[in-house]
């Protein structure tokens, strides 16, 4: 298939194979979206409970890094960047982005469970927009450029 | 400090994703590759790309401005603080990657670029 008829297909046309491939990047895009979440929260859990003075030197970062919850945050974040690079090349960035953004909300819901933050109304207006956009965006087909990309 | 940090992650993201999205769409991973046997040499294979490890490279300053942003700012403020680049990479993924943005799709970047305002005010 053309470039040029890839960018002008509907996203309710799906054969088999497609439906395939798009169940695939949904099956990746959770496991992207689930390595971020509890990576961030690793970390910052970490760095709540870990009394540190970051600077300018990078031996306190280092230092940090080997701490467990902060170890443990880093290597779930291996694991994100890993697998949102294989997603890159599955699904257009343009489509990735907004979709794997309901990160953003589950972080904002994390914060005001585990560490008692202050969600503000403007916060959760805000996470209902992100929400919305992310809706948005998972209407329209994963990728306009490379229709067989997750084979 | 913590909008400089702010403006720090989401340059070097945008860039990062921009070279990974533009070399993984020339070589992607094929599914199958995505075993425990078969991993090795898809990490090996990753490393020798010129792009990737350039894109690696702002991934970590984007990744240790992060770690200083957590140590000053809340989480519930850091994470969604770096959306903002969502807007951006969205133009740069029309412009750089020629992505058919839909007219639904560019709504859905616009509510996730209000959303980070709302959330930053």
């Amino acid at each position: 298939m053309a470039a040029g008829q890839a960018t002008a297909e509907p996203a309710t046309h799906t054969s088999p194979g497609k439906k395939r491939v798009d169940f695939k990047t949904k099956l990746l895009t959770l496991f992207v979206v689930s390595t971020n979440v509890l990576g961030n929260f690793a970390m910052a859990w970490g760095l709540k409970h870990q009394p540190v003075d970051l600077g300018i030197s990078p031996l306190g970062y280092i230092r940090l890094i080997f701490t467990p919850w902060v170890l443990l945050g880093t290597s779930l974040l291996i694991l994100w960047l890993l697998s949102r690079m294989t997603l890159l090349g599955w699904a257009d960035l343009s489509y990735v982005l907004p979709v794997t953004s309901v990160g953003y909300v589950m972080s904002a819901v994390l914060g005001r469970i585990f560490f008692g933050e202050q969600v503000t109304w403007h916060r959760w207006l805000g996470t209902g927009f992100i929400v919305l956009g992310i809706i948005f965006v998972g209407l329209t087909t994963a990728n306009t450029t490379k229709q067989e990309a997750a084979g | 400090m913590k909008w400089l940090l702010v403006g720090i992650i989401v340059g070097s993201t945008a860039l990062a994703d921009i070279l990974q999205s533009l070399e993984m769409k020339r070589h992607s991973v094929p599914a199958e590759d995505l075993r425990p046997g078969r991993l090795g040499g898809v990490l090996r294979g990753l490393a020798q790309r010129g792009p990737l490890v350039l894109a690696v490279f702002f991934m970590a300053i984007s990744f240790f401005a992060f770690m200083k942003l957590l140590s000053v700012a809340e989480l519930s403020f850091s994470v969604p603080a770096t959306a903002a680049s969502v807007a951006i990479e969205t133009a740069l993924a029309r412009l750089v990657l020629r992505e058919n943005v839909s007219a639904l799709r560019w709504a859905g970047a616009f509510c996730v670029a209000c959303g980070v305002a709302l959330l930053a005010m």
